[in-house]
């Protein structure tokens, strides 16, 4: 290939992937900045992506959230929520990813299958019984419902960390196991700290998936006060209440600001996770 | 080899120890697998077969659920419809949209980590309920969607979301446009076939299209396949985004499964009806699943060109 032809392969090729992520990230590009035009403004300039009045206050107004509770609760809930929840969640897939990989109990076979097909298994069959045990523990309209089962761990975050373990040479385990280092001991200082990336890239998922749960929070969250970010932000943006879209697109914006930040500071991880284990959105 | 070497070391009571030490480390998945996995999964099938609204017992009403469902339920086989329509749609074409930008990318370029971290962002935000409000705007009639449109010079004023010929469509462009990871998945998949297949198919006269057809194709066919189905398997369960953005409307024309499936279970509290509905789901998903371990012997190697590196295949290539 000459020389130039390759150059304008080059631009060729720089032009339509910046044309197509363009497009792509367009409509979060425009509600970023519509979160700063006069609301009444919003649906009617949509042509023009700048505000032509930088208007902060939608935030304040948004923030004020409705019925008297505002989204420092619905923030201060969420984040309560998915920290439980995502710390429960890789100690107890790390546990249970060790014990498939390396020790070898009685039944460890027929479990590690019954978690296998946990994976295949729609959450729909299991919402109603599910309603129904919160229901009689009393559970309803508190965290326990959306934090508890996540303290179990996630089969799919087990089978990641698992296939990580089997990367670490199995002489490791035996030789501390001759040097007197107990089981406990060697899944605590030697295992943990050499899958840190697999618990990481579990605990960014998890994050990701907890933050986003609206299932849950629609299903076991009456009160206001007990509200999540995301199910506020559904009755917050409901057609027959809003009115006030600067306001709405701005808690839109704030609620994605965690998941985006993460997302940059931790993006090798996931890219390069998913490339490698072939994970499922 | 290696039992008789690690017998050899085992000490007297090792094997107590190792079910103790299991127990003990698979105790909090086991613990919620039982409780909040297991027991409600035969609890559901006992309740499909029963009338219960939470508020009396249950009552045994044997198969009349799946009967009332098949028979007499309109809304139920709507929702089927529209939740096959969505999931063939999107997920087809979800993927060969990840294909495409996936082959464009795999190129030896320094922004090439860049672009994938702006095409995989929607797929971080995509299930998020700011995205389905944005969504649902970008597609109302005074909405960005058809702005864009305007500016190509297609005049166009309706509204997407409450148009019934275009509601669906609103829904599966959003599955769309979360392509992410199956394009960062064939991303690596395509990095991993040899350079010398295509050298060698231009050798042979080979143009871009055949070379296509004839080698990234085929290569990839074990992934793609993999990832039609579960892809196709989080499709059936659609929810959230059908709720926030069209909830079901207009006409019922976007009631996905699990939309009807919650109303039935948690609006109208008909909840033996509604896990009669979830266990129907699970029958189709399971036919989607089984098809993949079926077809197990196809894809069943890319496993061990990922571990194995692929040298093994060049050689037989080659001979």
């Amino acid at each position: 290939m000459t020389r130039t032809k390759k150059a304008i392969h080059t631009v060729l090729f720089h032009v339509i992937v910046c044309a197509i992520g363009i497009v792509m990230i367009y409509p979060l590009i425009w509600m970023f900045f519509s979160s700063f035009k006069e609301s009444s403004l919003v649906l009617s300039t949509v042509e023009q992506l700048f505000p032509s009045t930088w208007r902060f206050d939608n935030y304040v107004k948004g923030w004020s959230g409705f019925g008297g509770t505002t989204f420092t609760v619905f923030f201060k809930n969420s984040i309560v929520v998915t920290s439980l929840s995502v710390v429960g969640n890789v100690i107890a897939s790390a546990m249970a990813a060790y014990a498939f990989s390396r020790v070898r109990f009685r039944g460890r076979g027929i479990l590690f299958l019954f978690m296998m097909v946990t994976m295949m298994v729609p959450s729909q069959v299991l919402v109603v019984p599910q309603y129904i045990i919160f229901n009689k523990l009393n559970w309803v309209d508190t965290f326990l419902p959306l934090v508890i089962p996540e303290w179990g761990g996630r089969a799919f975050f087990i089978f990641l960390i698992m296939q990580f373990i089997a990367g670490i040479p199995k002489e490791l385990d035996e030789a501390a196991e001759i040097d007197g280092c107990g089981r406990i001991r060697l899944f605590l200082n030697i295992m943990l700290p050499l899958i840190k990336p697999a618990l990481a890239t579990s605990a960014i998922f998890a994050f990701y998936w907890k933050w986003d749960d609206f299932m849950g929070s629609l299903l076991y969250l009456n009160a206001p006060e007990n509200y999540t970010v995301s199910i506020a932000l559904k009755l917050f943006c409901d057609p027959t209440s809003v009115s006030d879209y600067g306001a709405m697109f701005a808690m839109c914006v704030l609620s994605l600001l965690p998941v985006i930040v993460l997302f940059l500071f931790t993006q090798k991880y996931i890219v390069e996770g998913i490339s490698m284990s072939g994970l499922k959105s | 080899m290696k039992e008789l070497s690690s017998g050899r070391r085992r000490k007297p009571g090792k094997g107590k120890y190792d079910n103790l030490v299991g127990y003990l480390f698979v105790g909090p998945w086991l613990v919620c697998f039982l409780a909040f996995t297991a027991i409600p999964f035969l609890a559901s099938f006992v309740l499909s077969f029963t009338e219960y609204n939470m508020l009396s017992n249950p009552t045994f009403i044997g198969l009349a659920n799946y009967v009332k469902l098949f028979t007499q339920d309109k809304l139920f086989l709507t929702s089927l419809g529209v939740t096959f329509r969505f999931v063939f749609l999107s997920i087809p074409l979800r993927l060969v949209f990840a294909l495409l930008v996936a082959m464009i990318l795999n190129r030896d370029s320094k922004a090439v980590p860049f672009y994938r971290v702006v095409y995989y962002l929607p797929s971080i935000l995509g299930g998020s309920v700011a995205v389905s409000v944005m969504w649902k705007y970008c597609f109302s009639k005074t909405g960005v969607f058809n702005t864009f449109l305007q500016s190509l010079g297609i005049p166009c004023d309706i509204s997407w979301i409450s148009n019934k010929d275009t509601a669906l469509w609103s829904i599966v462009l959003l599955f769309i446009w979360q392509f992410g990871s199956p394009m960062l998945i064939f991303l690596s998949g395509l990095k991993q076939i040899p350079t010398s297949y295509y050298e060698a198919a231009v050798v042979d006269g080979a143009g871009p299209v055949k070379k296509f057809f004839k080698i990234t194709l085929p290569l990839l066919s074990p992934i793609i396949f993999f990832n039609l189905v579960m892809q196709m398997i989080g499709g059936f369960m659609v929810f959230s985004q059908a709720m926030i953005i069209t909830d079901g409307g207009p006409m019922n024309k976007t009631l996905v499964y699990a939309l009807y499936l919650y109303r039935q279970s948690f609006a109208y509290y008909k909840m033996g009806y509604g896990c009669a509905m979830a266990w129907i789901l699970l029958v189709i998903i399971g036919f989607f699943t089984a098809l993949v371990f079926k077809s197990s012997s196809a894809w069943v190697f890319y496993e061990n060109e990922l571990f194995g590196g692929g040298n093994k295949k060049k050689r037989r290539g080659r001979k």
